[in-house]
């Protein structure tokens, strides 16, 4: 602009484009929006590839193990083949997943200083929430379908078309799976809100459900005798039921370290499933009211 | 509908610290006005409250009668704002994260199309359209929030030290882009440190320190103000000049209140009179044959109200 012309940033009354009150779209669909230029940030960035290497080392390790010992009582049906593998990694690949996409997912806007190129625009604090939640679960879910791709090939290897000939226990199974995708991102999405710096959000989330969900949960049965019905760890271990059966609510079995018995508790998948969708809801209230009073200063 | 901004008492602390002190400013109507102030005087924390990014520890925030606080979504719908540096995501282009904020605003693609055009031209960055800005340098991630603040063509635009590192070619655009925006029935609120593009560009100026505004007025009223000042003139001659040749040919001149030494060549000279003093003294000078080569204000009006004003304000 410099020099000759005028500048034409301006435009001239009648024909412009003004932004007006009535035209910016519902929070909703501006949460969409949002989530598609968000996603296509996950999937071009190195925690996608991070994400992915995880996946696929877990896919290499089970197949090699599937490999190398072929276990009978896995290799003889398809229900066997999918709980052993499927059933396991799945909760593996969806905490990295929440872990990765959704830990710094709301600290890294403050953090990196994006959310103050979002919050300018006329958008409510919640659709950032949203969107952005929406982002986390749709990259965590192309890991888990890359996951479920690994091993269903698998099973092709070594069943044929036996694999596919009894899929709807793997289909409930991959929808349970789901229902922990959803509580642990609206858990990892809470912290993340709580905490502005990404590495504590991450650390947080990681060291709770990698130990201390464990240990909260061996205080629980073996010290106070109680039900851990409180954790998500505990309610997620359903995800396999479906294809291995549903174990008794209490079992006594006796302790690997000699001297009496222990109790184990395993929970129902109505129990799961209330526990899971109870942990969604509450954190993901919780994480937005939390952001609705959070500044950008 | 007339673009406006008010501020109703609004008050921000931090902790026990005023940050900004009972605000009351109304701006209407299409005109730009500078926001000055010092260092740590609260121009930025007013910003952020008027773009929803704080909240007011009292008081309330208006964008053409609509409160910020109770509407962040309507009442930012018809403002563009660049408050401090934020940043994009980086793995997008220019095209890509324009195109977000457009949609976001509910624009169409052909409107979103030709407006990215226009305001990648006008910041100059047409040719990085499709480039990741993760990789740009500081002052090309500010043009380039600079487009995305005038994307929708808004009424009202929010600016926080616009030029904020840009290279000096950067900034006299930015002055070029404003000036142009003025063209639109557009009200302008831009907080500056550079007063030569305040008084380049804006109507009207606020003056805030310590949290409290010291005035509000239109810019010749501010500087008309400090015409009972003396204001001061560098003269700078070819050759350097003796003190004792200052004494005997310029101090007696009319108009003449007092001079320091800049260097060898170069003199400070405070002058009464306001412009027809400058004038005489010019002349006069000029017919004495001593090598002058320059003559120029040694600070704007402006400037000198400002250091008044802040002086004041601390004693
Ligand atoms: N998050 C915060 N916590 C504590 N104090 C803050 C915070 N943000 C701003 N302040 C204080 O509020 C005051 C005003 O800050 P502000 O950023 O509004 O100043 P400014 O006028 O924009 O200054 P500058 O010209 O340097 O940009 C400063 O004293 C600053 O220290
Ligand atoms: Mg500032």
């Amino acid at each position: 602009m410099s020099g000759t012309g005028t500048p034409s940033v301006a435009m001239s009354g009648a024909e412009s484009s003004r932004a007006s009150l009535g035209r910016v779209p519902s929070t909703w669909a501006q949460a969409v929006i949002l989530s598609r230029y968000q996603l296509r940030d996950y999937l071009r960035s190195r925690r996608f590839v991070l994400m992915m290497s995880i996946v696929a080392l877990v896919g290499v390790i089970l197949t090699a193990v599937v490999a190398y010992f072929r276990p009978a009582s896995l290799i003889d049906n398809s229900s066997d083949f999918y709980g052993g593998l499927w059933a396991g990694g799945a909760s593996f690949v969806i905490l990295f997943a929440g872990i990765i996409f959704g830990g710094d997912a709301i600290a890294g806007e403050f953090q990196n200083k994006t959310g103050y190129f979002l919050m300018g625009l006329p958008v409510q604090r919640t659709t950032v929430y949203t969107g952005k939640y929406l982002a986390a679960l749709a990259a965590s879910l192309v890991t888990l379908v890359v996951f479920l791709l690994i091993v269903v090939g698998n099973a092709a290897f070594y069943l044929g078309p036996g694999a596919f000939t009894n899929l709807a226990p793997l289909l409930a199974s991959f929808v349970l799976a789901l229902l922990y995708l959803l509580a642990l991102l609206g858990f990892t999405f809470l912290f993340s809100s709580l905490f502005k710096t990404s590495l504590y959000a991450v650390l947080v989330v990681a060291v709770l459900f990698l130990f201390g969900f464990t240990i909260i949960s061996s205080v629980a049965t073996s010290l106070a005798h109680i039900e851990p019905w409180f954790l998500i760890s505990y309610a997620s271990s359903i995800i396999g039921y479906p294809l291995t059966g549903t174990p008794p609510h209490i079992a006594h079995i006796r302790s690997p370290f000699g001297g009496g018995t222990m109790t184990v508790y395993s929970p129902s998948i109505p129990e799961g499933i209330a526990i899971m969708a109870g942990y969604f809801l509450i954190t993901s209230l919780l994480g937005l009211w939390l952001f609705e009073r959070e500044e950008f200063t | 509908m007339t673009p406006s901004l008010e501020a109703r008492s609004l008050t921000r602390r931090f902790g026990s610290f005023v940050a900004l002190d009972h605000l009351d400013l109304k701006v209407e109507g299409a005109k730009c006005v500078g926001f000055l102030g010092p260092n740590g005087a609260g121009k930025t924390t007013t910003l952020k409250m008027f773009t929803d990014l704080i909240f007011p520890t009292s008081g309330e925030a208006f964008i053409n009668g609509i409160s910020v606080q109770n509407d962040r979504k309507r009442a930012l719908s018809v403002c563009g704002d660049l408050i401090e540096t934020p940043e994009i995501y980086p793995s997008l282009s220019p095209r890509e994260a324009l195109e977000m904020s457009g949609a976001l605003r509910g624009m169409d693609h052909a409107e979103i199309r030709s407006r990215t055009e226009e305001v990648l031209e006008e910041v100059k960055m047409s040719d990085w359209v499709d480039k990741k800005i993760g990789r740009f340098s500081k002052g090309m991630k500010q043009r380039i929030n600079i487009a995305a603040s005038l994307l929708s063509d808004p009424e009202v635009v929010l600016l926080d030290e616009p030029s904020t590192g840009l290279d000096p070619r950067g900034m006299s655009e930015v002055r070029d882009i404003i000036r142009g925006l003025k063209k639109g029935r557009r009200l302008i609120f831009m907080s500056s440190h550079i007063l030569s593009e305040v008084v380049d560009v804006c109507d009207e100026v606020a003056l805030l320190d310590h949290g409290k505004l010291l005035f509000f007025d239109t810019l010749s009223n501010v500087t008309s103000s400090f015409a009972g000042g003396t204001p001061s003139v560098d003269l700078s001659f070819k050759a350097p000049i003796s003190d004792a040749d200052v004494e005997r040919l310029i101090v007696p001149l009319p108009g003449v209140a007092g001079w320091s030494r800049l260097d060898p060549r170069r003199l400070a000279v405070k002058v009464a009179g306001g412009a027809d003093g400058q004038s005489q003294l010019l002349e006069q000078l000029a017919g004495l044959r001593l090598g002058l080569v320059g003559f120029r204000e040694s600070r704007s009006a402006l400037e000198e109200v400002y250091l008044r004003e802040i002086s004041t304000g601390d004693s």
